[in-house]
């Protein structure tokens, strides 16, 4: 009987078609990715429902770390506001400042967590000694001197007639009195919106909201 | 697809001192090229941040002094919300009886159910949580309470400073509670 031949087939493969999914894949990638940027604090947002998410324009940033210090940020491309929230800062505490003070708070991702009476030296410091700078965090426990409040008088003034999104990034761990210090900055200056930056959280199944979102999908977001 | 047509071509050049070319397969090796991209890949999967940070908006009421521009509200809608320190969480409903007997605690587990019987057994108008935040809680807990009234769907809601009797009364049970 004739054997029956079987055609002996190569066993490469024409990786052409793997190589183009594994480039367009790629690609997404790259352009989608975005980098964490260094962050100078540590903090460990809490979770929330909330599904806003958290603008990344004209903001003033306020920090709370997890031992409750409070620091002071504007976003880098309100670099005019960051001027004037310096100088009306500085007109406010009689602070004599220079021009290369007052530049080193303008420095990209600078943010000021130190009282006024260290002010001037903090911002002498170069960006090196500042990685190894220990801020001590604004004041803003005593009700008597909240230094937050000339901080947000300056940073309202700074914002007139423009949005000023105004968040607060507290930790896990803060003690609420630095966070009740910080609302009563805002309440002070007659700022009474604000939003605080929450990590994503999914609404826990049969509560209220639960059915109030499955029910209506457009339905207007909770505060 | 990757491949190119190397057959055509070269036809005019043809003659007895011609030599032929030796046909050059343009097949290349894909494997590195694949096994480079798929690395690639997983180092932008891991280092991409897919969750953005949310944000979650709190409208604070004006402190007024003037009686008449308080919000009144009436007692029995009222459930008031004390946070401690170690994640403790403590509730009354209406006023704080002299004795503190109707000072009962709770965890961030439980207060949910403690806020919907509320809200069941209560008039919608009347109906008002109050939360006040000791010393002693964290920044966690009290934004965790007021994702509670976002969960439970609670339109009135403050946050209130806590007052002596009741933070004597939190320090008092904060050890028996535990968690």
């Amino acid at each position: 009987m004739p054997k029956v031949k079987v055609p002996r087939k190569s066993t490469s493969i024409d990786m052409t078609a793997m190589c183009d999914v594994a480039f367009l894949l790629l690609s997404f990638f790259i352009l989608t990715t975005k980098f964490k940027p260094a962050e100078a604090l540590a903090v460990v947002t809490p979770k929330s429902v909330s599904t806003t998410v958290a603008e990344q324009k004209d903001v003033v940033l306020i920090t709370l770390d997890k031992d409750g210090k409070v620091y002071f940020s504007v976003s880098d491309d309100n670099t005019a506001e960051k001027a004037e929230i310096i100088d009306a800062v500085a007109q406010a505490r009689g602070i004599a400042l220079t021009d290369a003070e007052k530049n080193a708070f303008k420095r990209s991702a600078s943010f000021v967590g130190v009282p006024f009476s260290q002010l001037k030296s903090y911002l002498q410091l170069s960006p090196d000694q500042l990685k190894n700078f220990n801020s001590p965090g604004i004041p803003v426990t005593d009700t008597l001197n909240n230094e937050l409040q000339v901080w947000m008088r300056a940073a309202a003034g700074a914002y007139q007639g423009s949005k000023m999104n105004l968040l607060v990034k507290g930790d896990n761990g803060a003690k609420y009195p630095s966070f009740k210090g910080v609302i009563d900055a805002f309440k002070k200056n007659e700022i009474f919106k604000f939003q605080m930056i929450t990590d994503p959280e999914g609404v826990p199944a049969g509560s209220e909201l639960y059915r109030i979102r499955n029910s209506a999908p457009a339905a207007p977001e909770g505060q | 697809m990757a491949e190119m047509d190397t057959s055509g071509g070269g036809g005019h050049k043809k003659g007895p001192g011609v030599k032929k070319a030796k046909k050059l397969s343009t097949r290349v090796d894909l494997t590195p090229m694949v096994d480079l991209g798929f690395l690639l890949i997983t180092f932008f999967i891991f280092t991409t941040t897919m969750s953005q940070p949310t944000a979650m908006k709190l409208f604070l009421p004006k402190d007024t002094e003037k009686p008449e521009e308080q919000n009144k509200l009436k007692e029995s809608g009222a459930l008031t919300v004390l946070l401690g320190g170690n994640n403790t969480v403590f509730f009354y409903e209406g006023m704080l009886s002299p004795d503190g007997a109707n000072f009962k605690s709770s965890n961030y587990k439980e207060i949910r159910n403690e806020i919907m019987n509320k809200k069941r057994s209560t008039d919608p108008k009347d109906f008002m949580v109050v939360i006040k935040p000791s010393p002693e809680s964290t920044y966690k807990n009290t934004v965790d309470l007021l994702d509670e009234m976002t969960i439970n769907d609670v339109k009135r809601y403050a946050m209130v400073d806590i007052s002596d009797p009741e933070l004597q009364l939190v320090k008092a049970s904060e050890g028996g509670a535990g968690k």
